[in-house]
């Protein structure tokens, strides 16, 4: 079974096809570029074709199903009318399929909780990552907030620290808040 | 307005055609209806058609003719969706490459704003073609449902051009059309505001004809909603159709600026001020030299009674499904597409807006016979260029 994953993310790709590779699924190719997306569909004649929902080149695919001469085959839509859970499921992880007709039913749905499942674990990086970013940022804020109280206040390096976590349990808020009002009034006394 | 607050999830591709949608979030008519909407922005038809059919989007702003498809259980998983209101009639535009509007110009007898001798200019320079052997000429539009797909088909086959056998047809998100014209992966393209404008302004392309130039009457964008969702919510969707025409009634008559203002927002159509204020007033420039033309009707929002949906209108669009092979005739399928227009859930809402005047017609096509829903087989097959029946 051939399997065409259409997607501008190379790293959710790598993932994806990874997951399709452990899972037995070997002949997986990548559509990374959507200039003549058909054309190209059509040339590698896959059983089975993955497109992230991000992709506005989506509507593109649609036209598969449109009864002309360029289609060598009719594809429809993997889920059938009583799969609405499938759907549900694939579209909140942000992936559609298409299959060829004629495909068993069991085997597809394997292809498609593996995609959701890995572009599940993809977002789920990414939020990791967005989470790590943040709190380098809130750690070169604090570090900055600390500094400038050493200065004004003439502190050690422990005090200064001691001093911006007091204040921000006494008026319940975090320390990196106390540390960006310490920054934006050090910016007003400038 | 009903005392609780309802939530409603509405999806839209950011197009200028929406406006009233926004308009009604944005300037609070719908919040004064009691409503709080969560607009959200999508990349594909396919999305929003697949997250309304689910329930993600109680609404949409939806192709007229994916309603129809999506009730019918065309291409696609079968899901009864109604429109009961018209955000848009008209609106788009067909705009061909340089090269295609030289080649056009130098065979066309006639007038170039007629557009069934631009159709016959088509007509030779695709034989023209053919007979020195080139590729033949590719036309995009957004949607194999949409309005952008039937009206080229309807223009260049009146001028003897199949649009299957002579042309290439193919589907390019609109964001994609203006720069697969001006690197040549199109010829022309059929799309809606601003896109024509921009391959305009950009030079790379020449806007040969407004779509109400085709058809004085085509229900472009359809607020649509499962059928489901109305049964269960008759008050919510009035509500909404209440809120939908005091901003289609805020855009016909508000300083025109303010409206463009607040569509050109990146979280609404994202593009310039400028651009979307020339679709408004229907004043496009048609060529790279400067050349603009202008029609009062080039996007009815709530004029000339546009925002009530009109069964024949989508019988038309069935029929358009039907004469390029997407759809069987059947008085069933006609059927289940006229009942999609819900004419009746918008009176319920708007009862005192008035139903415009009763015409011949309904949809007002530039060339070929007039449309009668009650003979669709006959209407088709007075056209010499289809695939069915």
């Amino acid at each position: 079974m051939k399997i065409v994953i259409v997607d501008e993310s190379p790293v959710r790709t790598a993932i994806l096809e990874d997951g399709l590779r452990e899972a037995g699924f070997t002949n997986v190719e990548r559509i990374g570029e959507m200039r003549s997306l058909l054309a190209r569909i059509y040339a590698l004649d896959p059983d089975v074709i993955l497109i992230d929902l991000a992709n506005p080149s989506r509507d593109i695919l649609e036209q598969m199903f449109q009864v002309s001469r360029a289609v060598r085959r009719p594809v429809a839509m993997f889920v059938d009318q009583s799969d609405t859970a499938s759907i549900q499921a694939s579209v909140d992880a942000g992936v559609s399929a298409y299959i060829v007709d004629g495909l068993k039913k069991e085997r597809i749905k394997s292809i498609l909780d593996l995609c959701i499942s890995r572009f599940n674990a993809f977002s789920r990086l990414q939020d990791e990552l967005e989470r790590a970013k943040s709190q380098i940022e809130e750690r070169k804020t604090i570090d900055r907030a600390k500094g400038l109280l050493m200065k004004a206040k003439n502190l050690g390096e422990e005090d200064a620290y001691r001093l911006m976590r007091s204040t921000a349990m006494r008026e319940k808020k975090k320390i990196f808040e106390i540390a960006q009002a310490i920054i934006t009034a050090s910016e007003l006394f400038k | 307005m009903t005392a609780e607050r309802e939530t409603l999830r509405i999806g839209f591709i950011p197009l200028a055609d929406a406006a009233s949608l926004f308009i009604a979030v944005d300037k609070g008519f719908a919040a004064q209806e009691g409503l709080e909407i969560e607009l959200v922005q999508e990349v594909s038809w396919s999305n929003v058609r697949d997250k309304l059919n689910i329930g993600m989007f109680d609404a949409a702003h939806l192709l007229a003719p994916i309603a129809v498809a999506s009730s019918l259980g065309l291409g696609h998983v079968k899901t009864p969706i109604v429109a009961p209101y018209n955000l848009a009639m008209n609106g788009n535009a067909i705009t061909v490459s340089p090269s295609l509007h030289a080649a056009m110009n130098a065979r066309l007898e006639g007038d170039a704003l007629d557009p069934l001798a631009t159709a016959r200019a088509l007509a030779r320079v695709v034989a023209d073609r053919r007979a020195a052997q080139a590729e033949p000429l590719t036309f995009g539009m957004t949607f194999p449902f949409s309005g952008h797909n039937y009206q080229l088909r309807y223009w260049m086959a009146a001028g003897g051009v199949d649009p299957d056998e002579d042309v290439r047809l193919v589907v390019l998100p609109p964001p994609y059309m203006v720069g697969s014209l001006a690197q040549g992966h199109v010829d022309g393209f059929c799309v809606g505001a601003p896109w024509n404008s921009v391959a305009v302004d950009l030079g790379v392309g020449h806007i040969l004809h407004f779509s109400v130039e085709l058809f004085t009457r085509y229900a472009e964008k359809s607020l649509a909603m499962r059928e489901r969702f109305a049964l269960e919510h008759p008050h919510v969707v009035a509500a909404l159709l209440r809120a939908l025409h005091r901003a289609a009634g805020f855009v016909a008559e508000a300083d025109p600026h303010e409206v463009a203002a607040i569509l050109a927002r990146p979280d609404r159509v994202g593009v310039d001020a400028q651009v979307i204020l020339r679709t408004l007033q229907g004043r496009l420039k048609v060529s790279p030299g400067g050349a603009t033309r202008e029609n009062a009707r080039y996007l009815l929002l709530g004029q000339e009674g546009a925002e009530r949906p009109d069964p024949t209108q989508a019988a038309w669009l069935y029929a358009q499904m039907a004469r390029w092979g997407q759809a069987p005739v059947s008085p069933a399928f006609l059927d289940a597409a006229k009942a999609v227009f819900r004419a009746d859930l918008f009176d319920a809402a708007l009862p005192a807006v008035a139903a415009p005047p009763p015409s011949a017609d309904a949809i007002g096509a530039v060339c070929g016979p007039a449309f009668d829903d009650r003979d669709i087989a006959a209407y088709l097959a007075a056209f010499p260029i289809r695939r069915a029946p």
